[in-house]
């Protein structure tokens, strides 16, 4: 009885899962089948999934989607590296936060592809230039949850820690840094979705040889729209894979989050 | 969990220590100010060590922010306290907060958080192990120290913490408020606990309560504090053989004193 309603129940849940996406392939073969949208501008879903597999097979989608991922990887690398410290001395005082806390919030606010031109000119065309464009505006949005993180870390267990004798440095190793923790993966993974954003768009205009951005513009200029609807769908997987990602580490990692 | 009545309870009431003189906590011209207003002006007060003290008083009037000043957990603006002649740094001091929720470290296990202390003083491992079983096995801890604080009861997460300040044995106890946040049925056992601590090790205690009822069960002396700015009303001798059971606390000793530092308080509180 039990594992009979048990399995019904898990029925039911992959059908709830599952009928989105149905749901949208059979609203996109109505539009393209009754002629709705101009067939030139929309290909059959059929026809796009079975060319997407296709080029799944070739290889030739894995190695874009390969270097967008890479991109993506040595962005939030040098994000991380840069930003957790920053973010962390800031955080540890106060007023010099409250001082830069005006750029901070200014930078970013302001949109990180208005910076391309700039970062051309420091790195070139080549990846070095999109990969700091990436690794800026994340940089960004971890410093500014890191510090965050510190300064509304709960006194009472910084209390708790001293009231034992411990150092400063030892109360920050210890139990700062945790207390950090939850806030920096809510900023590891906005950054990771802004650095996905900013890589697309630096592979589709700023001389990209490979990448998802440049295969997407290029299979839009030499009209291969099953292609491009494809691509754009693989950088879906690729947003909501990485988000999914972390969501795991960070339930493992932070186990106590939120309890 | 019980303990039978200890046939020698009420012995320690008249302890003239070994030495004939009193190891004394001196709290010398205290000063403190919050926010423009005053708490504390040149308070001074004598407290006697191995002894529970249970401070009482109106809202407000200080009684965390005095057993935070004297633990050296929150800045004094003036005055010196001295634990037998030797200063905070050098006094062994544990405290246990309110909010155990928010004073326990979730990222490691209970167990993990008893031994916490004695790693911030640098005791090797086994040394560590050693004293931290040898805890365990004086006060039968039941709880499965191997969770992560988060996923035990208040009263057993409030029991960690306490552990966790006794593992140091430290010379002087600090509780602020502990068990407020707990039901009355745990409130009542972690009482019992608390006092089966005390009679065991003798430590020093000094709990902050907001229940008057808990603060004449489990102390030998009672400190009633005035409204701000802050003075010493009456400091209430409760000479109660120990353990405080529940036949003590309903006798009509108890009950007595409870009215007289009822009378005390409202005093305080009206401001007569």
């Amino acid at each position: 009885m039990m594992s009979q309603s048990l399995s019904r129940d898990t029925a039911a849940r992959t059908l709830q899962y599952a009928a989105g996406p149905v749901l949208l392939v059979a609203a996109w073969w109505v539009a393209y089948a009754t002629g709705a949208v101009n067939s030139d501008l929309l290909p059959s879903p059929f026809l796009t999934i079975a060319d997407t597999v296709k080029n799944i097979q070739s290889g030739r989608l894995g190695v874009d989607f390969g270097a967008t991922l890479m991109r993506v990887g040595y962005s939030i690398l040098i994000a991380v590296a840069a930003g957790v410290p920053a973010g962390i001395a800031l955080g540890a005082n106060a007023s010099v936060y409250r001082s830069v806390e005006f750029l901070i919030d200014f930078f970013r606010s302001t949109p990180a592809t208005a910076l391309f031109p700039l970062f051309l000119l420091l790195f070139g065309l080549g990846d070095p230039a999109k990969i700091a464009v990436a690794a800026f505006a994340a940089w960004l949005v971890l410093v500014f949850n890191v510090a965050y993180g510190v300064l509304n870390a709960r006194q009472t267990r910084i209390l708790a820690a001293r009231s034992m004798g411990a150092s400063s440095l030892r109360v920050f190793r210890d139990v700062t840094f945790f207390e950090t923790l939850p806030q920096t993966f809510v900023g590891l993974r906005t950054a990771v979705s802004i650095a996905l954003v900013v890589i697309i768009v630096a592979e589709m205009f700023i001389g990209a040889s490979d990448g998802l951005g440049h295969r997407i513009i290029d299979a839009q200029i030499s009209y291969n729209l099953t292609d491009m609807y494809g691509s754009i769908v693989a950088t879906g997987v690729m947003g909501y894979g990485l988000n999914l990602l972390l969501l795991l580490v960070e339930k493992s990692v932070i186990h106590w989050s939120g309890r | 969990m019980h303990a039978p009545r200890q046939g020698v309870a009420g012995a320690d009431v008249v302890s003239p220590r070994s030495s004939g003189r009193t190891r004394l906590i001196t709290i010398r011209g205290l000063d403190k100010t919050f926010g423009g207003s005053t708490i504390y002006k040149d308070f001074s007060l004598d407290l006697p060590q191995g002894r529970f003290i249970s401070i009482f008083g109106p809202n407000g009037c200080g009684k965390s922010t005095l057993i935070n000043m004297i633990s050296g957990l929150a800045p004094m603006d003036a005055g010196e306290v001295l634990y037998d002649g030797q200063t905070i740094q050098e006094t062994r001091i544990s405290y246990v907060f309110q909010n155990y929720r928010e004073a326990l470290f979730p990222w490691l296990r209970a167990i993990d958080n008893i031994h916490y202390p004695l790693k911030v003083m640098g005791v090797p491992a086994a040394e560590r192990r050693a004293r931290v079983d040898n805890l365990l096995a004086e006060f039968e801890v039941k709880i499965d120290l191997n969770a992560y604080p988060y996923t035990l009861s208040g009263g057993q997460q409030q029991t960690v913490s306490i552990l966790r300040a006794l593992v140091t044995s430290p010379e002087v106890l600090f509780l602020d408020e502990p068990f407020s946040a707990l039901d009355y049925e745990m409130t009542l056992f972690m009482r019992e606990q608390l006092q089966k601590i005390f009679m065991k090790t003798r430590t020093t205690m000094l709990l902050v309560s907001h229940d008057l009822e808990e603060a004449i069960q489990l102390a030998d002396k009672v400190l009633l504090l005035t409204r701000r700015p802050t003075r010493v009303a009456e400091i209430v001798d409760v000479d109660l053989a120990w353990p405080r059971t529940a036949a003590v606390t309903t006798s009509e000793r108890f009950t007595g004193l409870k009215r007289h530092c009822l009378d005390v308080f409202w005093r305080q509180v009206k401001g007569e």
